[in-house]
């Protein structure tokens, strides 16, 4: 079947199995890599992308039930060579070890600081309880999210 | 892991996905926010060769003040239902708990009557909703009927809904914004409840749902009894595991969550 959907602000249209996961639809229709497949199981949020503005793990959600919508992946948060506060924050503060969860966390972020800009460190820690980092990094991840929840509110001012 | 080919179809109304069910019976099934079956069909345990997608049936997407009780519609999100304000103040429970299902991601997605047709014993709301004496509104080709919470669940992912029935309603009562509990134990982040124990307190009487007690979720009925006899709350916990059939897996022993069981809902009493 045709679906066609908006991928990081570009219309996107594949003729796709109907069983198409939307991970797949994005690797491998679209050539978006970034989204990460971890476990599979929807239970590490390695593939955690934006639909509508809302984090979703995209390995339990079908390509099909996502025609239409708008679809933000890691590649589509920096504005040109401006990286994303939440990218920037990981950066700064070593918000990654191995990197292979990373794409997820960021985006899980994203849309946690869209529902509550101004978390508390629990908020943060609950917020990210469908990520999973296997190197254990959560202290820097954490401290990252708070650094770019603030640097957001400042800009916002 | 990918699932089993099948047939998508999107269905816009309730009608149309009835009529869908109807044209392709056992074959086919519906697929709401799909946090549990796309799961399993990605596992292969389900192998539906006609999925209808009811996911934009937008007109049961709702929380309602029905009079006598809150209606909320079978496609609302657990998202809109832990940040509703009407449920916040009229039935507390609801909402604390759809704050509690899996994560962020999953609460984006899933929705209250995809876990209650989804039947399954470890999920937290069915538990709840059993314990408010809730009732679920069916839609099928020859009209719509109610189903008493208390009937509704038959086996382990097994329900009282016909293969061309729809859940569209749960209608839960005024239990006010406070006036419950809810116990769950889990040794992960996101995790299902290992067990898990949501009590309320409604109309005079304090009902007890069990989670991960059984194949279907439970009422502690024991526990109620015993309540309704004067008993402590130290002591009517001591009922908890009564009646109850636990499973053992990785996590969990039989004896382990019937212990489970009684410290929950000890805890759960002491709360409420």
């Amino acid at each position: 079947m045709k679906i066609g959907m908006t991928v990081n602000g570009s219309a996107q249209e594949h003729d796709v199995e109907d069983r198409t996961l939307l991970v797949h639809y994005l690797r491998e229709a679209c050539g978006l890599t970034g989204t990460k497949v971890g476990c599979d199981t929807s239970s590490c949020g390695a593939c955690t992308v934006l639909v509508d503005g809302e984090s979703v793990k995209s390995c339990t959600m079908l390509a099909a039930q996502a025609e239409g919508v708008t679809v933000t992946t890691i590649e589509g948060l920096a504005d040109g060579d401006q990286w994303h506060p939440v990218q920037q924050a990981f950066h700064e503060h070593h918000g990654l070890q191995c990197g292979y969860c990373t794409a997820g966390m960021v985006m899980a972020a994203v849309s946690l600081l869209d529902e509550i800009p101004d978390p508390t460190e629990r908020d943060v820690r609950l917020g990210i309880e469908g990520n999973l980092c296997r190197c254990t990094g959560y202290h820097n991840i954490v401290a990252s999210v708070l650094a770019a929840a603030e640097q957001m509110k400042s800009t916002a001012r | 892991m990918i699932p089993a080919a099948f047939e998508y179809v999107r269905a816009e109304s309730a009608d149309a996905a009835i009529a869908q069910l109807v044209e392709h019976g056992d074959d086919a099934k519906l697929l709401a926010g799909g946090m549990s079956l796309i799961p399993l069909m990605k596992l292969r345990l389900a192998t539906p060769t006609v999925l209808v997608d009811v996911g934009r049936v937008r007109d049961l997407s709702y929380v309602r003040d029905a009079g006598d009780h809150i209606a909320i519609g079978a496609l609302t999100r657990h998202r809109d239902v832990e940040t509703d304000d009407l449920l916040a103040r009229q039935c507390g429970v609801v909402r604390a708990v759809a704050a509690q299902v899996g994560d962020n991601q999953v609460r984006h997605r899933g929705t209250i009557g995809g876990s209650v047709a989804h039947g399954d014993p470890a999920s937290d709301l069915p538990a709840a909703l059993l314990a408010l004496d809730a009732t679920f509104v069916v839609q099928g080709p020859s009209g719509t009927r109610e189903i008493a919470a208390t009937e509704f669940f038959h086996g382990f992912l097994e329900t009282a809904l016909s293969p061309d029935e729809l859940l569209t309603e749960i209608r839960v009562p005024k239990a006010g914004p406070d006036g419950f509990a809810f116990e769950k134990f889990n040794r992960r982040a996101q995790d299902f409840a290992t067990v898990g124990v949501v009590a309320a307190r409604a109309g005079g009487a304090t009902r007890v749902g069990l989670i991960n007690m059984g194949s279907t979720p439970l009422r502690a009925t024991a526990v109620e009894q015993a309540l309704a006899q004067g008993a402590s709350a130290a002591d009517a916990a001591a009922h908890a595991a009564e009646g109850a059939e636990p499973t053992a897996d990785l996590n969990a022993s039989v004896e382990y969550r019937e212990h489970l069981a009684r410290v929950l809902v000890r805890r759960a009493l002491e709360a409420i």
